[in-house]
C-alpha cells in the first residue's frame, strides 16, 4: 500500500495499481472512458487527466493520465487543479465534436457513461460550428444494435471483443477522427460474448437489440437481483421489467462469479418469459393436487427449478416418493461429482479460474457448455505473461504494454475433447478422442503426477507434458463435466486433482440447479419409471427432453392423474390433466446451487398476475420463501448453509424495505389510470426484503439484495464502482451467495476403473452430444433472438465419414443433414445437444448411421 | 570539406554496387568491428563520437544502443526507420537511392553492437526506387557474406529484411512502426516499456534513422574524434541539410553539423527567388516551429535551434516567402497532421480535426472572432505528455509559431473575411 496525496490530503492506495484505480476505489469522481476495470489502462481517451507534482514544493506540476500513472508511495496529485479541470473539459468537448444530439431517442440515454462524464466535467455548450462526421451502421445480428455516429473512439469495444474475448470479426478501421468500429461487412457478430458490448460501450454505439423491441429507460425499470437460469455456472443478473413484461437483462456484478460479463445466452435468453407458449392459466381440477397428499402420488423434480420448489414437491409427496427428474446417467454423474467434491480438491470460483496459471479441460467445449467459465479460462492463459511482464516492471494494468510484451505467448492450457472447441485458438495443445480415450489421457496425467494413481497400459502422448505444466503451476485447475456423459472423465479429473494437491477442480453441470437437486439426493428418473402411484406430479420438467419419447409415453400412461407445473407449455404439460402456471425467473424467487457449489438467491422482479405463482407456492403452504428455506435447512443438513445466501425477508434498512424501482421511476400514479384513477397499492412481497416500489432507504443494500447499481452522477452500469470495496473487488457487504463445499483434509483413494481404449466398430457410431450455446438449453431457445442463432438438427462426423455419407444421413429412423467436424475421431459422430428431434436421447449411444437413400 | 555520408552519391548515375562500394572502402568498418572490436567497444566508439539521432529527436545514438540490457533475451532486433514521411524531408532518400550499401553496413554494425539477430528496414511505401536499390544492396550483402549466418567467419550472424510500408505518417513514430511491422494498426505504444526492453515482437529492439546508421561505418573506420571534428558544434559529424520552397536552388547538401541557417539558405540554396522576400522557415520538417529573419545566424544543430525556440528536426527546411499565405501554409500542414492522426488519443484526433476546420474557414473567409484563441488553446492542449505520442505536439509547432510571428495575417483573415493572398498572390 502507498500513501498518495490527492489535493493535499493523504490517502491509502494499492501501490500495485494506477491512480485512476486508486481514486475510483476511494469513491472519488474522476471521469474516464477507455479504461475499464476488466480491460486495464491504455491511455487513449485522456479523460482521467490529473495534475501531478514532483513534491510538496512543486507549484507547477504537470498533467498526467491517472490511468497510466502508478499509485507509487508519496505521489502527489490534484484532481481539482484548474488546468486539470480545463483539460478534462477540453477532452469531453473534443469527444463531443461529432456526437449526435440524439440522447432523447438513444437507447443509452439515462444510463450513458458519456452523459455522466459530460455532466461531471461541466461541458455544456457546443462551440464547434462545423459538420459532424457520419457513418453507415451495420447489421450485427439479433443481439446488438449498431449506431456508429455516436462513437467517441475509446476503443473499448475492439479491446474487449478482440483482446479479452478472442473475437476476430470486429475491427477498428480507418484513422483520425473517422475510426470505424465494425465488421468488414454486415453480419452476425461471431463471438459468444459480443452482447457485453452493450455495457462495455460507454455510449450508444452498441445497444441491446432485444431490449429495443420493448424499450424502457433505466429509470423507469423495476429491477431485481436474479440469477441466470440457462446453465449451471450461476451468473448474477439484473432482471428489469415494466408493465409486467421483462424488458432486458444486464450483468449483476459478482467478483467471484461473473465479474463484469455475461454470455450472450445469459443476457439474451430472457424473452421466453413473455413467450406465447407461456402457461398463464390453470387447466384442470386443482383438487387433484390436494388429493396427492394422501401418499398415492409420486413427484418428479427438476434441475431447472429452485431448491424451494423441488423441496416443496418432495414435502408434498414424501421424501421416498420424490425423484430428481434427471436422466439416470446424468444423475449418476452428478452423484459422482458430489462424491468427488467431498474430497480434498477445491471447486474454484470463476475468479480463481481466471487467475489460474495452468488449465486442463477434460471433455468439455466450455464455450458451449458453461460459456462464462470459458471466458475466465481465456483470461487464465495470460497469467504466465502477466508474471513475465511484472518481472520487467510492467504493471499488470498497463494492458497494451503487457500484450505487446506477451505477443502470442500464452498458456498453458490443454484441451482434451471429442471435437474442436472455441478455446482451441489459445490452447497450448489439443487432444481429440472418444470420451474413454480422454479419460485414459486424464488417468495417465494423474499417474505421471503421482505414481500411486493407477495408469492405463500405455501412457498417451502428451500426458507428461500436461502433468509437467500442472506440477509447475502455482494455481492449476482441471475442468471436466457431465456433457459427454462419461463418469470415467470425472474420475480421471479427480485423480489428477488429488495427485497434484492444490489443483482446483471445476465441474460443468448441465442446468441452473443441477447441483442443488443432486444435493437433495433423490433417485433419478429411471427409478421413478419403476415406481408406482396413482398420481404423477411433474415439476418444471419436460420429461420428453430426459428420455426417449416412447419410454416417456409408456411411463405417463401408467398414471391415472398427471399434474404438471411449468411456465411454458411442452410435450409433458400436454399430457397433464392438471397444468399449473409456474413463475419464471422473473416472477419467482428461490435458491439455486451453482456448479461451484455456491448457493445463491434469485428474487422476482414482478408479482405475476394470478394464478401464475412460484411452483413452491402451489405445492407448499409456506407463509413466504424464508419458511421454505428454514425447512430445507432443517431437513437437509447438507443444505443448511443456504439460509446465509442472502438476507431474509425481515431484513430492513432504517426500518424500510429495499426499493426495486429507482427513485426517478415515473408514471407510478398514471400507469394503470385507464383501469382506475386510484393508484393501486404496490403488491406485497412476503419473500424478500425488497419492495415493489420506489420508496425506501437510499442507502446501499447488501450485495445479494442489490436490485440495481445507481449513485448520484453515475447513471450507467459503471455505478458499480461505487458499490465495490475496491475496483473489481468484492461488493460492499460481501460476495453474494455462500459456498457449500470446501475441501476436506486428507488424501483420497484414487479411482482405479480405467476404461479400455475406444475401438471403432464397423457400421456403428458412437454418438456424442455437441452442446450449443444457442439452442441446446430448453428455455433460452424459446427466446426469438436466441432461436435465430440456434442450429438445426445435424449429425457431425469427420471429413472421411462425411464424404462417405454425402449431404444427408439416416440415423435412428430420421434423415439429418451431415456436417463436417474435421477433428472428430474415427467412429465418433456428434449431434447437437438438446435440439429436436434428438433432445430426449441419452447420450452417448451407439447406433448405425447410413447414407440417406 | 569532408562529406563522408554522401561521398559515393552521384546525382544521376546508379549507386555503387557491392564491388564499387568495397573499392571505395566499403565494408572495411564491418571487417574491423568484427575482427578487432567487441560489441561494447563499438558502442563506446559511437558514444564518443557524439552521434545524435538524425530522425529528428536527436537522442544520443551510443546511449540508445547501450539501453539493451546485457542479459536481454534473444531474438533481438534492429529496426531502421526509413519511413521518411515528414513533409519537406528527403535526406534519407539521398542515402538509400545514392549509397544503399552504406546504410546496410550501418545496420549490420548496429546489429553487432547490440547483439541483434535480425534487422528490418522499414521503408516509406512511396520510395519505390529506394526499395529497389536497398533490396539489391541487401541481396549483394548476403552474397558477400556480410549478412546471414557467421558473417565473414566471425561467428556473428544477422538477417536483414526490407519492409515497405503501406503508407501512414504514424508509421514513422517508432512504436507505431513496430506495430505496423507486426501487422497491426500503426498506433503508438505506451512508454515505458521502451523498445530496447520490449520492442518488435515483444523483444529488445534498437531503432535508428537511416542517416544515423549511415554515419556508423565512418565512425568505426575513422574513430570518434575524427567524427566529432567534422562538426562545427558539440553534436558530432556532418548533416544532410535540405531546403525546399521558393529559393533559387532547392536541394540538399552534406555540411558540417552546426552550419548556420543563413549559410545554408543563402550560399547553398542561393537565397530567395527574384522578387520574393524571405518571411520564415520551418527548420526541420513540418513539425517544427517557424524561425524568422532574426534567427538566420542560428547554427543548425540540436541544441542551438532549440534555444531559438524551434527544433532542428530532420534538418530539411521549408522556406516561406512573402507571397505565400502563412494561414494557407499552416492550414495545409494541419490538414496533413489531422489526416494522419492515428485516431488513438482524443486531443490529437479531435483537436486536429477542429483546428483544421478553423484554418480552412479562415482561408475561406469564414473565420470568426475567438478562432485564434481556440487555435492557441488547441496548441496547448497538444502539449507533450498530454497526448499519447509526439504527433500532435509536432503539429502544434508550426501553428503556435505562426500565430506568434504572423498574427497580423491571421487577424486580417478574420477581419477582412478572406485570404489577402487569394487573388493568385500565393503564386
Amino acid at each position: 500500500m502507498a500513501t498518495v496525496y490527492v489535493d493535499n490530503r493523504p490517502y491509502t492506495m494499492d501501490d500495485r495499481q494506477n491512480l485512476l484505480y486508486g481514486c475510483l476505489s476511494l469513491k472519488m469522481n474522476l471521469p474516464y472512458f477507455c479504461w475499464h476495470p476488466a480491460l486495464g489502462s491504455v491511455g487513449a481517451c485522456r479523460q482521467c487527466a490529473v495534475k501531478q507534482y514532483k513534491d510538496e514544493n512543486d507549484q507547477g506540476g504537470k498533467i498526467v493520465m491517472a490511468c497510466m500513472t502508478p499509485a507509487a508511495e508519496g505521489t502527489r496529485i490534484s484532481i481539482e487543479d484548474p488546468e486539470a479541470v480545463a483539460f478534462r473539459r477540453a477532452v469531453i468537448e473534443g469527444l463531443m465534436l461529432n456526437h449526435p444530439h440524439d440522447c432523447p431517442v438513444c437507447d443509452e440515454g439515462g444510463e450513458c457513461h458519456l452523459q455522466d462524464m459530460t455532466v461531471m466535467t461541466g461541458h455544456d455548450y457546443r462551440r464547434y460550428r462545423f459538420e459532424k462526421r457520419t457513418f453507415r451502421n451495420q447489421y450485427l445480428g439479433p443481439l446488438l444494435n449498431h449506431e456508429m455516429n455516436r462513437c467517441i473512439q475509446c476503443y473499448r469495444c475492439v479491446r474487449y471483443y478482440r483482446e479479452y474475448c478472442g473475437g476476430g470479426d470486429l475491427h477498428a478501421f480507418s484513422i483520425n477522427h473517422t475510426v470505424y468500429f465494425g465488421r468488414d461487412k454486415d453480419g452476425v457478430l461471431e463471438n459468444e460474448f459480443a452482447g457485453n458490448l452493450a455495457e462495455v460501450c460507454p455510449t450508444g454505439v452498441f445497444t441491446d437489440r432485444t431490449a429495443k423491441q420493448h424499450y424502457t429507460r433505466k429509470w423507469d425499470l423495476q429491477m431485481a437481483p436474479s440469477l441466470c437460469v440457462h446453465c449451471g455456472v450461476g451468473c448474477g443478473t439484473t432482471v428489469a421489467e415494466r408493465y409486467g413484461s421483462v424488458r432486458r437483462i444486464v450483468n449483476r456484478y459478482n467478483s467471484e462469479v461473473n465479474g463484469y460479463f455475461l454470455c450472450d445466452r445469459g443476457r439474451y435468453g430472457y424473452e421466453f418469459a413473455d413467450s406465447e407458449r407461456r402457461i398463464r392459466e390453470a387447466r384442470g381440477n386443482i383438487e387433484l393436487l390436494k388429493a396427492a397428499r394422501g401418499g398415492s402420488a409420486i413427484g418428479i423434480g427438476s434441475p431447472r427449478a429452485s431448491l424451494e420448489s423441488n423441496f416443496a414437491l418432495r414435502r408434498l409427496v414424501g421424501p421416498e416418493r420424490f425423484y430428481a427428474g434427471m436422466a439416470p446417467r446424468e444423475a449418476r454423474l452428478l452423484a459422482l461429482i458430489l462424491e468427488i467434491l467431498r474430497g480434498p480438491a477445491r471447486t474454484p470460483s470463476l475468479r480463481e479460474i481466471e487467475e489460474s496459471d495452468a488449465v486442463l479441460m477434460l471433455g468439455e467445449d466450455l464455450t458451449n457448455s458453461a460459456p462464462r467459465m470459458a471466458l475466465s479460462v481465456r483470461q487464465s492463459v495470460r497469467q504466465k505473461t502477466l508474471a513475465g511482464a511484472e518481472r520487467l516492471r510492467i504493471p499488470r494494468w498497463m494492458d497494451h504494454a503487457v500484450r505487446e510484451f506477451a505477443q502470442s505467448d500464452h498458456g498453458p492450457l490443454f484441451i482434451a475433447s471429442a471435437g474442436a472447441t472455441r478455446l482451441d485458438d489459445i490452447a497450448t495443445r489439443t487432444f481429440r478422442g472418444a470420451p474413454r480415450d480422454l479419460a485414459r489421457l486424464g488417468f495417465a496425467v494423474a499417474h505421471v503426477l503421482d505414481a500411486r494413481a493407477p495408469a492405463p497400459h500405455e501412457i498417451p502422448d502428451g500426458a507428461s507434458e500436461i502433468a509437467g505444466a500442472l506440477k509447475e503451476a502455482a494455481r492449476p485447475v482441471v475442468i471436466a463435466g457431465a456433457t459427454l456423459g462419461s463418469s470415467s472423465i470425472l474420475r480421471a479429473a479427480a485423480n489428477i486433482a488429488w495427485a497434484r494437491p492444490g489443483t482446483g477442480l471445476a465441474f460443468v453441470v448441465p442446468e441452473a440447479n443441477s447441483m442443488g437437486l443432486a444435493l437433495m439426493g433423490a433417485p433419478a428418473l429411471g427409478a421413478a419409471m419403476q415406481a408406482d402411484g396413482d398420481t404423477l406430479i411433474v415439476l418444471e420438467n419436460d420429461l420428453y427432453r430426459r428420455a426417449p419419447a416412447e419410454e416417456v409415453d409408456r411411463f405417463l400412461a401408467r398414471f391415472r392423474h398427471i399434474v404438471a407445473l411449468d411456465s411454458l407449455g411442452n410435450a409433458t404439460t400436454q399430457k397433464a390433466e392438471l397444468v399449473l402456471p409456474a413463475a419464471t425467473f422473473a416472477e419467482g424467487s428461490g435458491t439455486f446451487i451453482s456448479s461451484e457449489g455456491r448457493a445463491q438467491r434469485a428474487f422476482r422482479v414482478l408479482a405475476p398476475p394470478a394464478p401464475i405463482q412460484d411452483s413452491w407456492r402451489w405445492l407448499a403452504n409456506w407463509g413466504g420463501l424464508d419458511e421454505g428455506i428454514a425447512e430445507i435447512a432443517a431437513a437437509l443438513p447438507q443444505l443448511a448453509a443456504i439460509t446465509r445466501a442472502a438476507p431474509g425477508e425481515e431484513f430492513r434498512i432504517a426500518g424500510q424495505k429495499i426499493p426495486r424501482e429507482p427513485h426517478r421511476y415515473s408514471g407510478r400514479t398514471a400507469m394503470l389510470a385507464q383501469i382506475s384513477v386510484h393508484e393501486p397499492k404496490p403488491p406485497a412481497d412476503p419473500d424478500a426484503p425488497l419492495s415493489f416500489s420506489m420508496e425506501g432507504s437510499p442507502d446501499p443494500p447488501p450485495a445479494a439484495v442489490t436490485p440495481f447499481f445507481w449513485t448520484p452522477g453515475w447513471n450507467s452500469y459503471q455505478a458499480v464502482n461505487k458499490f465495490q470495496e475496491e475496483i473489481a473487488g468484492p461488493l460492499r457487504g460481501g460476495v453474494p451467495g455462500v459456498r457449500l463445499f470446501e475441501p476436506v483434509e486428507g488424501a483420497r483413494e484414487f479411482f482405479a476403473e480405467i476404461p479400455q481404449p475406444f475401438e471403432p466398430r464397423e457400421g456403428e457410431w458412437l454418438v456424442v452430444p455437441i452442446p450449443h450455446i444457442f439452442g441446446s438449453e430448453e428455455l433460452s431457445r424459446e427466446s426469438p433472438a436466441i432461436a435465430e442463432l440456434a442450429p438445426p438438427a445435424y449429425v457431425a462426423v469427420n471429413r472421411a465419414a462425411a464424404d462417405q455419407f454425402g449431404p444427408e444421413a439416416e440415423m435412428l429412423g430420421r434423415r439429418v443433414p451431415v456436417r463436417v467436424a474435421s477433428e472428430l475421431p474415427d467412429g465418433v459422430a456428434a449431434i447437437p445437444a438438446g435440439i429436436p428431434p434428438f433432445e430426449g436421447l441419452e447420450l452417448p449411444l451407439r447406433t448405425p448411421i447410413r447414407r440417406a437413400s | 570539406m569532408e562529406t563522408p555520408l554522401t561521398q559515393n552519391v552521384h546525382p544521376v548515375a546508379a549507386p555503387p554496387d557491392r564491388g564499387a562500394y568495397e573499392r571505395a572502402g566499403g565494408y572495411q568498418a564491418l571487417r574491423k568491428a568484427l575482427r578487432e572490436m567487441t560489441p561494447e567497444s563499438v558502442v563506446e566508439e559511437v558514444k564518443g563520437a557524439n552521434l545524435r539521432g538524425r530522425g529528428g529527436a536527436g537522442f544520443p545514438t551510443g546511449l540508445k544502443w547501450s539501453l539493451v540490457p546485457k542479459d536481454a533475451p534473444h531474438p533481438r532486433y534492429v529496426v531502421c526507420n526509413a519511413d521518411e514521411m515528414e513533409p519537406g524531408t528527403f535526406k534519407d532518400r539521398v542515402i538509400m537511392e545514392g549509397d544503399p550499401h552504406e546504410l546496410v553496413e550501418g545496420v549490420i554494425l548496429c546489429g553487432y553492437a547490440t547483439g541483434a539477430d535480425a534487422a528490418y528496414i522499414f521503408l516509406r511505401g512511396e520510395y519505390k526506387l529506394a526499395a529497389q536499390r536497398v533490396a539489391q544492396a541487401i541481396a549483394e550483402a548476403y552474397e558477400g557474406h556480410y549478412l546471414g549466418r557467421n558473417i565473414l567467419g566471425s561467428g556473428y550472424g544477422l538477417d536483414l529484411y526490407l519492409h515497405t510500408s503501406a503508407g501512414r505518417y504514424m508509421c514513422g513514430e517508432e512504436t507505431g512502426m513496430l506495430n505496423a511491422l507486426e501487422g497491426k494498426r500503426a498506433n503508438p505504444r505506451a512508454k515505458p516499456p521502451y523498445p530496447p526492453v520490449v520492442g518488435l515482437f515483444g523483444k529488445p529492439t534498437t531503432i535508428n534513422n537511416v542517416e544515423t546508421l549511415s554515419n556508423v561505418p565512418h565512425i568505426v573506420n575513422h574513430g570518434a574524434e575524427w567524427f566529432r571534428k567534422l562538426s562545427r558544434s558539440k553534436d558530432g559529424g556532418t548533416k544532410i541539410y535540405g531546403v525546399s520552397g521558393k529559393v533559387k536552388r532547392p536541394g540538399w547538401w552534406e555540411l558540417p553539423m552546426g552550419t548556420t541557417v543563413r549559410e545554408i539558405l543563402e550560399e547553398h540554396a542561393g537565397g530567395m527567388r527574384e522578387g520574393l522576400r524571405f518571411r520564415g522557415l520551418l527548420p526541420g520538417g513540418a513539425s517544427t516551429d517557424f524561425l524568422t529573419e532574426q534567427h538566420l545566424d542560428v547554427p543548425m544543430d540540436f541544441t542551438e535551434v532549440q534555444k531559438a525556440g524551434s527544433r532542428m528536426g530532420t534538418g530539411t527546411m521549408i522556406v516561406m516567402d512573402d507571397r505565400t499565405c502563412p494561414v494557407g501554409m499552416v492550414w495545409n500542414l494541419t490538414h496533413f497532421f489531422a489526416q494522419e492522426s492515428c485516431g488513438w488519443c482524443t486531443p490529437c484526433w479531435s483537436g486536429l480535426a477542429w483546428a483544421e476546420r478553423i484554418l480552412k474557414a479562415m482561408e475561406e473567409g469564414k473565420g470568426q472572432p475567438g478562432d485564434l484563441e481556440r487555435l492557441e488553446f488547441q496548441t496547448k492542449f497538444w502539449a507533450p505528455g498530454q497526448t499519447f505520442c509526439a504527433l500532435a505536439p509536432g503539429a502544434a509547432e508550426p501553428l503556435q509559431s505562426a500565430l506568434k510571428y504572423f498574427r497580423d495575417d491571421f487577424e486580417r483573415h478574420i477581419r477582412d473575411h478572406g485570404c489577402p493572398w487569394a487573388d493568385g498572390g500565393a503564386g
